[in-house]
């Protein structure tokens, strides 16, 4: 009898095997690309340098990024079960910014190697802790994210609050531009400080699917089924915090990702949450690697910032989410 | 599967809902719960599934308490039927019935024979199948209630909760749906149903417990439950009791002032 639906309902193996291979290309191709051609002309020894200490950070970093935002977008849309929800409205980002901020405000950045992302991640784990201490323990999706909102705004007032006392144009200028969100010029020491963390995050949210699948007939179906829903939640939050904390902590806010990447690939995944997970993550390494190569493409005209493109994409695709709203509401 | 609750006491929101409740049900019955709106019907259905805690009493399943059982070992028993038919996502019918294997699937195994089996039978017993590759949220409510019945068949349990599975369903399929659960009852499963159609109560089921203001009223047969003294104490109804054509009928025939 399973044949008779293989048609209609989408092939794990063939959807995940696909995005792998595209996340497998766009990840050589970002190697690939860069101002200097590798191989051609140029002494071994500087190809040799620029790969590890210029493209192959980049290239990692943007595909382990891109897992985590995209990854967590879909674990928190499952979660919450609002195709609206995305990893900086459970404080994590914010949290992240804050930490960063203060960093580079007080000065320890410019003073001690890597104080920058440690930071960052502090910032990230503490915002966490205040968001799931709000909730309380048995707070619901609603409950999560009022939280989350309270957190996020605190954190982008007191980053307000930073820039706007800043007696310092270097550092004020600092603040703004890792605000925006860079994959430019990290080095391989600031890489290997947040991959456990991003790889821990995304194992754990990975772990999500059984979860988030029963969680599509309502909570309570969903523990008869055998779901724990508090273990469930702190999975989600802990998984983002992780993955999401970390990435902001390398890259800076990098936005829309996690929540364009599950949208794009919820109807591939035949609407399944817990199919969309691993499809998300691949999917979210895939859009950050390909803008960081479109970035890469027109930097003799223009110096833009990963964050800035995601932000210009982003806005779009809200405004097209909101026409495709209405008209589904419409009578 | 045997259930049985002891002076079971469940506070909602600072409502004691459940007063004191002792209730029990037997493999090979169909039990029927019946109650006026906010008598504790479905309190009572979700405290036996362990979904609420009690603040008084205990729930016992296979004579042993709910708290000691392992929440994926009790779901290969046990299903529970929400009275709100909610499917969040696009799922196809057929993804939604699927979701009734996930107890017995191992973490990280996908489907297997077993499960694509139970899965056909259960599309097959709500008379879905021609419903399986649409999108749940795209049906009917009818059709929809019958899909998410569907789910709890495939997980083909020893007991099998319903809360009001057949509000919204059309005759035919009301009669359908009785008729399958009682098969089920037959096969040595315990089946029990939150119900506000009395001559379904009386028609198909072998044990009716009527519930008031959080207590149980009567328990028993359904010719000493349904009697025109209970319905006028509890659902302040002048009912006649009638029996056509060997059917079992109750009808209310006035309010009672």
């Amino acid at each position: 009898m399973k044949a008779a639906w293989a048609n209609t309902e989408p092939n794990a193996r063939t959807l995940l095997g696909g995005l792998a291979v595209v996340a497998l290309l766009a990840f050589i191709l970002s190697l690939a690309i860069g101002p200097v051609g590798l191989g051609r002309g140029l002494p071994g020894e500087a190809g040799a340098l620029i790969f590890r200490e210029i493209r192959l950070p980049r290239a990692v970093l943007g595909a382990l990024v891109g897992a985590s935002l995209g990854l967590s977008g879909a674990a928190l849309q499952g979660y919450l079960r609002n195709p609206l929800a995305e990893p900086s409205l459970v404080g994590v980002s914010g949290g992240a910014a804050l930490g960063a901020v203060l960093t580079i405000h007080l000065g320890l950045s410019a003073a001690v190697a890597l104080t920058l992302p440690l930071g960052a991640l502090l910032g990230a784990a503490v915002a966490m802790l205040a968001v799931v201490a709000l909730a309380g323990k048995h707070g619901g999706p609603v409950t999560l994210i009022l939280a989350g909102l309270a957190v996020s705004s605190l954190a982008t007032a007191l980053v307000s609050l930073a820039l706007n006392v800043s007696q310092n144009p270097f550092a004020m200028v600092e603040m703004v531009f890792w605000l925006m969100g860079s994959l430019a010029d990290r080095s391989l020491p600031q890489v290997w400080l947040a991959a456990p963390f991003m790889l821990a995050g995304i194992a754990l949210l990975l772990l999500l699917g059984r979860a988030l699948d029963a969680l599509s007939l309502g909570e309570d179906a969903a523990r008869s089924l055998g779901i724990d829903i508090a273990r469930t939640r702190t999975m989600v939050v802990a998984g983002t915090a992780l993955s999401v904390g970390a990435a902001t902590a390398v890259t800076g806010i990098i936005g829309f990702v996690g929540l364009i990447v599950p949208h794009a690939l919820r109807p591939l995944a035949g609407h399944r949450p817990g199919l969309l997970l691993p499809a998300s993550m691949l999917g979210g390494a895939i859009m950050l690697l390909l803008a960081d190569i479109a970035l890469r493409l027109v930097q003799p005209w223009v110096e833009l910032r990963i964050g800035v493109l995601t932000a210009l994409l982003g806005a779009p695709f809200f405004v097209w989410l909101v026409l495709k709203t209405r008209s589904e509401l419409a009578p | 599967m045997r259930v049985e609750a002891r002076g079971l006491g469940v506070d909602l929101k600072g409502r004691l809902v459940l007063k004191g409740v002792d209730f029990a049900a037997q493999p090979s019955e169909l039990t029927a719960i019946i109650g006026p709106n906010g008598a504790g019907k479905s309190t009572l259905l979700r405290a036996l599934a362990g979904l609420l805690a009690p603040v008084a009493g205990t729930v016992l399943a296979d004579g042993r308490p709910l708290d000691g059982w392992d929440r994926q070992a009790l779901a290969r028993r046990l299903a529970y039927l929400p009275q709100d038919r909610v499917v969040h996502w696009a799922l196809t019918a057929r993804a939604v019935v699927a979701l009734g294997r996930l107890p017995h699937q191992p973490p990280g195994a996908g489907e297997s024979a077993t499960d694509a089996r139970a899965i056909t039978q259960a599309l097959s017993a709500m008379d879905v199948t021609h419903l399986a590759p649409r999108p749940v949220i795209e049906m009917s409510g009818g059709e929809r209630a019958r899909v998410l019945a569907a789910r709890a068949l495939a997980q083909e349990p020893a007991a099998l909760f319903a809360d009001e599975p057949a509000s919204g369903l059309d005759p035919a399929h009301q009669l359908a749906l009785f008729e399958h659960l009682a098969r089920l009852a037959t096969e040595g499963r315990t089946v029990i149903v939150a119900l506000h159609d009395l001559s379904l109560a009386a028609r198909f089921c072998h044990r009716i417990v009527l519930m008031h203001e959080g207590n149980v009223v009567a328990a028993g047969a359904p010719e000493d439950v349904l009697t025109v003294e209970h319905l006028a104490a509890v659902y302040r109804i002048d009912a006649k009791l009638a029996t056509i054509d060997g059917v079992p009928v109750v009808l209310p025939r006035a309010l009672l002032p």
